[in-house]
């Protein structure tokens, strides 16, 4: 058998998209308050995390965790994008947009409050909130899966108005030291004690890329309406159970460690749409490998512009990600 | 084992809410056959179709190819009925060959990534349905009749035994549905596809099926070739208006003509049901 010319397709866009990756990451490690060369940064990666120096534990305790943990988030609200706009079968659906990040919020702030510890008891509440939200939009588009955009974007206003009260109700009932750190990790937030913490949300993330992966075909085929995808041998309910639930899940393990940072996954899968049409099989690898870049290079933004101390990377992404939902929204309109 | 139906329904009902759709039908369609369904807006006909298809779960015994259709997974039931609905999505772009090549899943693994066996019967399909130049085009720039070869040419990539079609030539001009009806009929004659289809044409029904089923409120009211379904008294109870049947000077079948301005009085539309939203004629 010859290679597919999927596969082909597929190989062919991700060896740039990977390379890309490593190169902002490079670039994400070596920038920040205190300036390195990328090749001190580079030598100090490949030397190892033992080493006892000044270069070295800023490179590995400060910076990769973070590039690390932006790349997977990046992965995961693109990916997650690209699913919700293929279910929906609309170009604005988004975790952010449809209100399934401010559930994961709210649910990770009752953990937070609750003294959990973030794995798995903050990451199990931000999963029920996500998947309460989720429930509620399903329900409001009960008539079938598509929703209209007025529609979705209203539920997901109002949801999205109703977890911020309740986040800032909690926040005002508790005396607690933490909500400066709460406040600003609700604006998106990549900064990450250690690596293992990055380690333990890859392994929470990674079995839901394989499993968007395994059905990205699947989402090719219910692009063409539920009874076409029926009739060519799909279980239609079962696929979109479970890249639903796998999607949340994945959303919501990365709102419990960095917040909310909307918008990121509108602008990666728009994008590679775009340039490489709409075959998920080619889209699902391509948005978790540029959505992983996109990501850096936001965080890169947050911390080489001049800021009174930091700058919440969800600043970013929604100052990029906010006009072209406009745009998309026009569009669609015209 | 020819001899077995392509179709054999016993006692199939179906409704929605409760509310009956289909009451108690009994058909069978042969082998080979070139199956129409007419009947009155709202009597039922595409809630048989999707029952057929496997869509709409209903109630009764229902036979393919000899087998109970329970007996059948999705995937396998796709092997052997494709459908073709009455419109399909063209928002997203993908091209000719893409979608034609979405045909093959049932035949694939998970991923559906396509081997050489797979693209050339999606070649094959696309020369048949005359699309073959089309192949790298996309979706959104093509016209009424073109779209409705491709989604024919999808669901023969699925290589099926039975081809359900709901009014595929609802939305083309003349000579597109001559097209569309001609191409179903040499699928009959040259690959002894079974097709069953959805039209409200009486005078396309009537030259092109070897066997019609007039429904009327989910029921079966007539059923048999053109000649002996398209019969005044039976359309007229049918429909609800007064029409001229003749001689088709074409051949050996009916040749239905309406009359302005003669409707039944008393056209009884309690046992009618609204029919879903349809796309809008294009003007």
């Amino acid at each position: 058998m010859e290679t597919s010319q999927v596969l082909r397709r597929i190989v062919w866009v991700s060896v740039p998209l990977i390379l890309l990756l490593l190169a902002f990451g490079l670039i994400g490690i070596s920038v920040g308050s205190s300036r390195l060369s990328m090749l001190d940064a580079a030598a100090a990666l490949f030397r190892g995390g033992g080493e006892d120096s000044v270069v070295a534990g800023i490179v590995w305790r400060i910076r990769l965790p973070r590039v690390i943990l932006g790349a997977l988030v990046g992965s995961t609200l693109s990916l997650g994008g690209l699913v919700f706009q293929a279910l929906l079968r609309n170009p604005l659906a988004e975790p952010y947009i449809l209100g399934i990040s401010g559930g994961s919020a709210v649910g990770a702030i009752i953990g937070i409050l609750l003294g959990f510890s973030r794995i798995p008891g903050v990451c199990l509440m931000a999963f029920s909130g996500s998947m309460a939200v989720l429930a509620m939009v399903l329900f409001m588009g009960a008539s079938g899966i598509r929703l209209k955009n007025d529609a979705l974007l209203l539920s997901g206003v109002m949801i999205n108005a109703f977890c911020s009260s309740i986040i800032t109700f909690l926040i005002s009932l508790s005396q607690d030291a933490r909500i400066h750190n709460i406040l600003f990790w609700l604006m998106g937030d990549l900064s990450l004690p250690d690596l293992s913490q990055a380690g333990v949300l890859l392994l929470i993330v990674l079995p839901c890329f394989l499993v968007i992966f395994r059905l990205s075909n699947v989402m090719n085929l219910l692009l063409m309406g539920k009874e076409a995808a029926q009739t060519m041998g799909v279980n239609t309910t079962r696929a979109t159970l479970i890249l639903l639930v796998s999607t949340s899940l994945m959303v919501s393990a990365t709102v419990s460690y960095c917040g909310l940072l909307g918008f990121v996954g509108l602008v990666m899968p728009h994008l590679l749409r775009l340039v490489l049409g709409p075959d998920h099989r080619v889209l699902v690898p391509a948005c978790v490998l540029g959505g992983g870049a996109y990501m850096i290079l936001c965080d890169i933004f947050a911390r080489v512009l001049p800021a009174q101390g930091e700058m919440p990377t969800g600043v970013i992404t929604a100052m990029i990600g906010a006009p072209l939902f406009i745009y998309l929204l026009k569009r669609s309109r015209g | 084992m020819k001899t077995t139906p392509a179709i054999d329904a016993r006692r199939l009902s179906c409704g929605y809410r409760g509310e009956p759709v289909l009451k108690d039908l009994s058909f069978a369609v042969n082998r080979g056959d070139f199956f129409i369904l007419i009947g009155p807006n709202g009597s039922g006909k595409t809630t048989l179709m999707k029952s057929l298809a496997g869509i709409l779960g209903a109630t009764g015994d229902l036979k393919v190819l000899g087998r109970p259709v329970a007996d059948y997974s999705r995937k396998a039931l796709a092997r052997h009925i494709a459908f073709v609905p009455q419109q399909l999505p063209v928002d997203f772009p993908f091209s000719v060959r893409e979608v034609v090549l979405m045909g093959r899943a049932p035949h694939q693994g998970i991923l559906g990534l396509e081997t050489l066996a797979d693209l050339a019967a999606a070649d094959r399909v696309m020369a048949i349905t005359d699309i073959a130049q089309l192949a790298d085009r996309r979706l959104n720039c093509l016209s009424g009749g073109e779209l409705q070869r491709v989604f024919i040419a999808k669901a023969l990539c699925q290589e099926p035994e039975i081809i359900l079609l709901d009014e595929p030539t609802a939305f083309l001009d003349l000579a597109h549905q001559i097209q569309v009806m001609d191409l179903l009929e040499n699928l009959k004659e040259e690959k002894g596809i079974t097709i069953i289809m959805v039209c409200h044409d009486l005078n396309l029904a009537a030259m092109y099926g070897d066997r019609l089923l007039l429904m009327r409120a989910g029921e079966i009211l007539s059923m048999g070739t053109p000649n002996e379904v398209l019969t005044f008294p039976t359309l007229e109870a049918a429909y609800g208006c007064v029409l001229l049947t003749e001689k088709s000077p074409l051949g050996d079948f009916p040749r239905v003509t309406t009359i302005p301005g003669r409707l039944l009085p008393p056209l009884n539309l309690s046992g009618m049901r609204p029919t879903g939203p349809r796309r809008p004629r294009r003007s």
